[in-house]
């Protein structure tokens, strides 16, 4: 599978994961400057966290507007897979990829530490390796990560399955003290109504290898490219 | 034309920053206060002496960039 991976000015956890989809799972990895027109060649695109634009006016409002974001607009539309993670789900939002808006967090910390999150739906190619159900726990490190939509798109999203993670207990239960940031219904990952896009503000890209103790994270990446080798099977 | 634009949270959208404040003005002294909400300000120049046009150009850059119209609005004020 060939990654490309979004590198906006201020871009930080970019190396991480092309560290996970390279070294630790064995596919081709492409950096893709924000200048870059053209995503030709590439079966998905991660839009990595980190602090493009230096959150200026607001997380991912300037990066929105970089060039390369016309070509992930076009590679969306065309059914292309695209993972937004924590910065990268702020880009995707500005962008109007994905519904709705990230709110500083209700504590006004900035919150650097694990999660649990649900998996709500394991039918998707980013969960499909997971249960349905299943707790994953995942670090969080981020200000603004407080969702928030208007109630007739929460309720279009509980209608078409597009909530994807929601924080919860270590042992599975959406509680509001689950909730680390205010984030509305818990949401932790949401995806498009087509599917193709996921974004997520927990950091899976660090919990994806054994010797971190953790590798909850992995099964998003692995889910990834099993849909993508599944996919390969039924064109040929 | 120099643009002077105000962009606020809209009324509903939870602003813990704003209740920060309120708490911290109370804790203060200043026991009169409600309802703090905290917004951005923004000036520009603008190359542009038609006054029609000017606006259009202002209200562009605040529904495309200068706001997230979900959950903020903006208002604005030319001088020039």
């Amino acid at each position: 599978m060939n990654i490309g991976v979004i590198v906006f000015p201020g871009s930080n956890c970019d190396h991480d994961c092309r560290y996970v989809f390279r070294d630790v799972l064995g596919q081709d990895v492409t950096m893709v400057w924000h200048k870059e027109s053209s995503l030709a060649g590439l079966d998905a695109v991660i839009l990595p966290g980190g602090f493009s634009y230096g959150d200026y006016l607001r997380t991912g409002a300037i990066a929105r507007f970089s060039p390369v974001m016309n070509a992930v607009k076009e590679f969306v539309a065309g059914g292309g897979l695209a993972l937004g993670i924590c910065n990268g789900f702020q880009v995707l939002l500005e962008a109007g990829l994905l519904p709705g808006v990230m709110l500083r967090n209700r504590s006004l910390h900035f919150i650097c530490r694990e999660t649990y999150v649900k998996v709500e739906n394991a039918a998707t190619p980013f969960t499909n390796g997971c249960r349905s159900g299943q707790v994953l726990k995942i670090p969080i490190a981020h200000a603004d990560g407080n969702y928030y939509t208007d109630p007739v798109t929460l309720a279009g999203f509980q209608a078409n399955a597009q909530i994807i993670l929601r924080y919860c207990t270590a042992d599975g239960k959406v509680t509001p003290e689950a909730c680390p940031n205010g984030s509305l219904d818990n949401i932790a990952g949401i995806r498009n109504a087509e599917g193709n896009v996921l974004g997520m503000m927990p950091h899976p890209e660090r919990c994806a290898e054994a010797m971190l103790g953790n590798e909850d994270g992995r099964m998003i990446f692995e889910s990834m490219i099993a849909s993508f080798e599944r996919k390969k099977l039924v064109k040929v | 034309m120099k643009a002077k634009i105000h962009v606020t949270l809209k009324q509903g959208i939870l602003d813990p920053q704003g209740k920060a404040i309120e708490h911290a003005l109370d804790s203060l002294g200043f026991k009169n206060v409600a309802n703090v909400r905290v917004g951005k300000y923004m000036e520009l120049d603008l190359d542009q002496s038609d006054m029609a046009k000017a606006e259009a150009e202002v209200k562009g850059m605040c529904e495309k960039l200068l706001a997230n119209t979900i959950i903020e609005e903006y208002r604005y004020e030319l001088q020039g």
